[in-house]
């Protein structure tokens, strides 16, 4: 069997492309290891030397705000060294492929590449021609993984919600190109979680998701029936190809989560969104910035997921 | 061979050293896994006020480029300013010498202590660095390649173990 070119011989995580396919251990590892780092965040001095010396290249070949600062905050707090490299405005719009690019920022003694790239697969391809010292994590690629959202996710509810296996987790909305989705699911059904919906029009569900081990609902009223946690996703306007909804308006009478709706939920559900995210279309400010809402600790979490993923993968030889 | 000490018996004599000794202003400071079992006794037995603070000093670990992150890293708790406080640190067993270190650089980012004293059960020798104990229950030979280590049953029973080399 060939192995997962995510994990070493001895099992460890060596890359994070995508959730999917990783062990059940390793997802437990990375959320026990985030939380260690919790308690470093909440310190004065908020920085450990684990990766003091080390240099991580953040490659963004899409734009990303919360993302790419959350990775650099991450690696800073680890000592690392980070270089912000904004690939769109720079070599490859003169020509340079994917591996040059890569392989001369290797030249320049890079440790830890953090990849987001427009298309499915860019971090797998760079993963399998890095050098032996060098790690690669997906930062997102296309509308295939964004998997340490997936696992800033799994930590969110976790800490709310303790025991996965007795959860049902409901995810709204553009399912159909998210790759935050994508990752969540598989994330979720690893950890034992018996119940996890995609709520959202037909045209924004991918076809064959059942497979996934996930219940589809067009009604998200009927959808949202005693869930303990809502998952909403963005509209991700500058992914759509064609005309897939009427409007935004229509789409928030349908599928947007208002006070009401969520009345439908369990007393005690929690409400994310992975951001940025676009109030009136998806989700109403009143949800959003109400009681059930952790959306703004979602992103605290991140940062301390992301510094448990890059301190792993980097501890871990080939 | 000869048998290890009993490590209940030794936590009490440890205690007896350390309370002529104790000010207002000392707090204790727990290193995972066993200092935090045996600091919880010792907190106990002396009576301090101040809660026990626990430290897991794997994100200061000086083999981490060689053995990667440590598996199952617990979240570092001090629940008080250490800033001009005594700390007595806790450990179960002295040996190099590398994790007292670790945990002197993690303490410092939490502030600048007054003095930081080290109590251990059991002191095997083989320092690799310049620390020493102020307080050691029993100084314990150990043949080399084998581990020397703090059991707890789930009674909460103390011993010290020997575990040799696989």
């Amino acid at each position: 069997m060939r192995r997962n070119p995510q994990l070493n011989k001895n099992g460890e995580l060596q890359h994070l492309l995508s959730i999917e396919g990783l062990p059940r251990e390793v997802l437990e590892r990375v959320l026990a290891t985030a939380d260690s780092f919790i308690g470093v965040t909440e310190r004065e001095v908020k920085k450990v030397p684990l990766l003091r010396g080390k240099s991580v290249f953040n490659l963004f070949f899409e734009p990303s705000t919360r993302t790419r600062t959350t990775f650099e905050i991450a690696a800073k707090r680890l000592s690392a060294d980070v270089i912000n490299l904004n690939i769109a405005a720079s070599s490859q719009s003169k020509g340079e492929s994917l591996l040059d690019t890569v392989a001369n920022l290797s030249a320049m003694q890079a440790d830890i590449f953090v990849v987001r790239h427009g298309s499915s697969g860019a971090p797998f391809l760079i993963a399998q021609h890095v050098k032996p010292h060098e790690h690669v994590v997906n930062a997102g690629d296309g509308r295939h993984a964004h998997p340490t959202q997936g696992l800033l996710d799994l930590y969110t509810l976790r800490h709310y919600k303790k025991d996965f296996t007795r959860l049902t987790v409901a995810i709204v909305g553009d399912v159909l190109h998210s790759r935050v989705a994508r990752s969540l699911i598989h994330g979720l059904t690893t950890l034992g979680t018996p119940e996890v919906r995609v709520i959202g029009p037909q045209t924004l569900i991918p076809t064959g998701v059942e497979a996934l081990g996930v219940h589809v609902y067009r009604n998200m009223r009927e959808g949202l029936k005693g869930c303990d946690a809502v998952v909403m996703l963005r509209l991700q306007n500058e992914r759509m190809r064609g005309a897939l909804l009427p409007s935004a308006q229509e789409f928030f009478k349908h599928y947007g989560l208002t006070a009401d709706k969520l009345a439908l939920a369990a007393p005690d559900a929690i409400v994310m969104h992975p951001g940025p995210m676009n109030r009136g279309v998806e989700i109403d400010s009143s949800v959003a910035d109400g009681p059930h809402s952790v959306i703004l600790p979602q992103v605290t979490f991140g940062i301390a997921v992301r510094m448990a993923v890059m301190s792993m993968v980097a501890g871990a030889s080939a | 061979m000869t048998a290890l000490p009993d490590a209940e018996q030794l936590c009490l004599q440890l205690a007896d050293a350390i309370r002529p000794q104790l000010t207002p202003n000392t707090a204790m400071i727990g290193l995972y896994t066993g200092g935090v079992w045996l600091a919880e006794r010792l907190h106990d037995l002396l009576g301090i006020a101040e809660p026990l603070g626990t430290l897991d000093i794997a994100f200061y670990r000086d083999d981490y480029h060689q053995q990667g992150l440590a598996r199952d890293p617990k979240r570092s708790k001090i629940p008080f300013s250490i800033e001009g406080r005594d700390l007595l640190l806790v450990d179960d067993v002295l040996f190099t010498g590398r994790t007292v270190r670790a945990a002197m650089n993690e303490l410092f980012d939490y502030g600048r202590p007054a003095r930081i004293l080290l109590a251990v059960l059991a002191d095997r020798g083989g320092r690799q660095l310049p620390i020493c104990a102020q307080y050691c229950g029993a100084r314990v030979e150990v043949p080399a390649g084998a581990r020397l280590r703090l059991r707890r049953t789930e009674e909460g029973r103390l011993s010290l173990q020997l575990e040799h080399a696989t």
